[in-house]
């Protein structure tokens, strides 16, 4: 292998870019597992839909970023729905709430699934903007732009829920609903109707993450399987509910992924990025950044 | 009594011979069941389900045309979702349960190696699918297949030699960690060495890669003059959109080889430009020297049954070979007059095979005994526009010379 310190530069400075794309698809799923317990395993799923109806609009001549911020709405709705069924069905019900919803979410996720499957095919989709396949020159280095985008975007993600969380009343209430649902039904607030709003909230954040998932590469309907590691490995190694972790656990991931692949050989980047959520747990079974 | 009872033997006599005239005229009716299954969904899907339906136009001509021995052909079709785990179940359902008389391997060679251990072990005919060197292990004797490519020789001396021509010395390996790709790459090195090129770069990286960026840097920082690219079809389009962000630097001469997924017209279209100058492996490309009887007459049905299908409208990867599998089932059964598998087998070893991809003798392994992977140059390709692909002169032949429509550009030229 080539070692250089241009090439370690390079690498960690593809590392926080791949990270910042990593924390943004994994951001949704740290509000929905990290903070409200419940266990998304669809948001993958939920991510692809994102980008497949990102496809669908950028075929009317949308921007895929304009129309990832338009489907936000909808896809709020949907988590809202979504969270309404789960609690329902399976969390009012009784204790082992946990396993039965993941059987749940495991539904949604193939539901979802067949459902591109039939309305798209599975031939790959890609989108078109002014922003794919070029690049912004910095001396010798040559950056993506489409990677300088997901930085961007994860940095305006993670800054603006750290902000909804701590500054505003719903958000500090949806932090609390994951401390202690007593005491916050005791200060009179519905901890149901929280919870739907943050899961609505964590829905609407994974149609921008499905838009920059479609900008990276080409979709297809299962692709869900290859981020399902992923984003629970990020979720995890930041340490559940942590937004601020996410983005540095993303980072993490990516920076090791990205030096170990450019000096070390591609094959032992997964290795290496679950090796640390590893150790990372045998340390602080809390994750990096929980409490 | 007695009259009853002779009553009722007449009776029963009298239906089993009506039984007995009936049953050859209802095993006659019996169709033809051909069996098989097929990626129409995972990773491989968008082309099994193009395949599929070359496959398909095979049966409907066949069956407009009476059949085969008087009796209709039925296909019976699987999705195996590109995974090597379900094909072993379904094949064995397709022999036990569905009792096939013929059997076409699964698309692919990853999901085909999984059944040949069973095929082998019933001693039956099997009519390969695409597959690269499944065969090379198993040495099954009634294995003959649809590709015209026999082993990692006959891919990799037609792309070396453009290099070769253009006295290149050193190569850079990008491999996807994947069956194809391995068995590609372990021979492709071994010709490499053997040409004499020197190795500058080596990566094998897994199917879960999500960005190629820094790949690309470091064959970049490698200078290579070749690279050598075995890939599958999600990371052939990030590899061509990460070298045209990134750049692979002035040294490369040569770059492709390899990379499935740069056939598909989807692909190609959202590609457009990004591909002036790649070389890469193909099965068909629709120049001068590649007119073979009746694959103009297909492409034309095929590219209008696409559109309601919904797969790819240019089909010139798969279905025209896919067409053609029917076509040798149909020779060797109506020259045979037989199904039965060994006299098969020994019809396709002896004879040569008339289809719309040309003439085809198999070699003893059951491969083409000559070969034909052609290395085409994208050339002039624009943007947003899939129906420039059917012209010549967008996917020009460079190599090999009997099948050659143009000379190579260098890719830093070809590439502006």
């Amino acid at each position: 292998m080539i070692f250089s310190f241009q090439l370690l530069f390079e690498a960690i400075v593809f590392g926080i870019l791949l990270g910042c794309f990593y924390a943004a698809v994994s951001i949704g799923l740290s509000l929905a597992f990290g903070l409200l317990d419940v266990p998304h395993v669809a948001h993958p799923a939920v991510l692809v839909l994102g980008a497949y109806c990102t496809y669908l609009l950028g075929s009317y001549g949308w921007d895929p970023i304009l129309a990832g911020l338009a489907l936000m709405p909808l896809f709020f709705l949907f988590g809202i729905a979504m969270y309404r069924f789960y609690y329902e069905t399976f969390e009012k019900r009784g204790t082992d709430a946990g396993v039965r919803g993941l059987a749940f979410f495991f539904g949604i996720a193939f539901i979802i699934e067949v459902g591109l499957i039939l309305a798209f095919g599975v031939d790959q989709r890609m989108v078109e903007a002014g922003y794919i396949g070029k690049s912004l020159t910095l001396g010798e280095m040559r950056v993506p732009l489409r990677m300088l985008l997901a930085f961007g975007i994860a940095l305006a993600l993670t800054a603006a829920l750290t902000l909804y969380l701590s500054k505003t009343f719903t958000g500090r209430a949806i932090k609390a609903v994951a401390q202690d649902e007593g005491a916050l039904r005791l200060m009179g607030a519905d901890p149901v109707r929280i919870k739907q709003w943050a899961f609505g909230i964590a829905t609407a954040v994974t149609a921008v993450a499905g838009a920059l998932l479609i900008i990276i590469g080409p979709v297809e309907p299962m692709l869900d399987r290859v981020y399902i590691g992923r984003t629970f490995c990020v979720v995890v190694l930041a340490g559940l509910g942590s937004m601020t972790g996410t983005l540095a656990a993303g980072l993490i991931l990516g920076i090791s992924e990205s030096i170990v692949l450019m000096h070390f050989g591609a094959s032992w980047a997964p290795a290496v990025a679950f090796g640390l959520l590893l150790v990372v747990l045998g340390i602080r079974p809390q994750g990096l950044f929980g409490r | 009594m007695k009259s009853f009872k002779r009553r009722w033997f007449l009776v029963a006599g009298a239906l089993a011979i009506a039984i007995g005239f009936l049953a050859p005229v209802a095993e006659a009716q019996q169709p033809i069941k051909i069996g098989h299954s097929m990626a129409l969904t995972g990773g491989l899907g968008a082309a099994g389900k193009a395949a599929l339906l070359g496959l398909q136009m095979w049966v409907e001509d066949v069956n407009a045309k009476g059949g085969l021995l008087g009796r209709k052909v039925e296909l019976i079709t699987y999705d195996d979702q590109s995974s090597p785990a379900n094909t072993p179940g379904i094949y064995t359902k397709l022999l036990d349960v569905d009792k096939v008389d013929l059997l076409i391997a699964p698309y692919a060679t990853v999901p085909t190696g999984a059944i040949m251990p069973l095929v082998k072990e019933r001693g039956l005919l099997l009519m390969g699918n695409f597959s690269f060197q499944v065969n090379a292990k198993a040495q099954h004797d009634m294995w003959f297949n649809n590709a015209p490519w026999h082993d990692a020789a006959s891919w990799a001396d037609n792309f070396l030699a453009i290099a070769r021509k253009l006295n290149l010395k050193t190569v850079a390996f990008l491999i996807a960690d994947q069956e194809f790709a391995q068995n590609l790459a372990s021979g492709a090195k071994t010709i490499a060495a053997n040409m004499g090129f020197k190795t500058v770069y080596e990566q094998v990286y897994p199917p879960t890669t999500v960005d190629f960026s820094s790949m690309i840097r470091a064959i970049r920082a490698a200078k290579p003059d070749i690279v050598y690219v075995m890939s599958y079809p999600n990371d052939s389009v990030a590899i061509v959109r990460a070298v045209n962000e990134i750049g692979v630097g002035p040294s490369v001469k040569l770059i492709g080889g390899g990379m499935v997924g740069l056939q598909a017209a989807p692909v190609m279209e959202s590609l457009g430009s990004m591909l002036n100058g790649w070389v890469n492996y193909h099965s068909y490309a629709p120049e001068k020297t590649m007119n073979f009887p009746g694959v103009k007459d297909f492409l034309a049905r095929y590219s209008k049954r696409a559109i309601e299908a919904k797969v790819d409208p240019l089909g010139f990867y798969l279905p025209p070979y896919n067409y053609a599998i029917g076509q040798m089932i149909e020779q060797a059964v109506t020259a045979t007059k037989s199904l039965d598998h060994k006299v098969l087998a020994k019809y396709f070893r002896e004879h040569e095979m008339k289809t719309i991809v040309g003439g085809i003798r198999f070699a003893p392994d059951g491969e083409w005994a000559k070969p034909r992977v052609i290395m085409v140059q994208f050339r002039g390709v624009v943007d947003k526009n899939v129906e420039q692909f059917r012209q010549p002169g967008k996917q020009v032949i460079v190599e090999p010379a009997q099948y050659k429509t143009g000379e190579y550009i260098p890719f830093d030229q070809a590439h502006k």
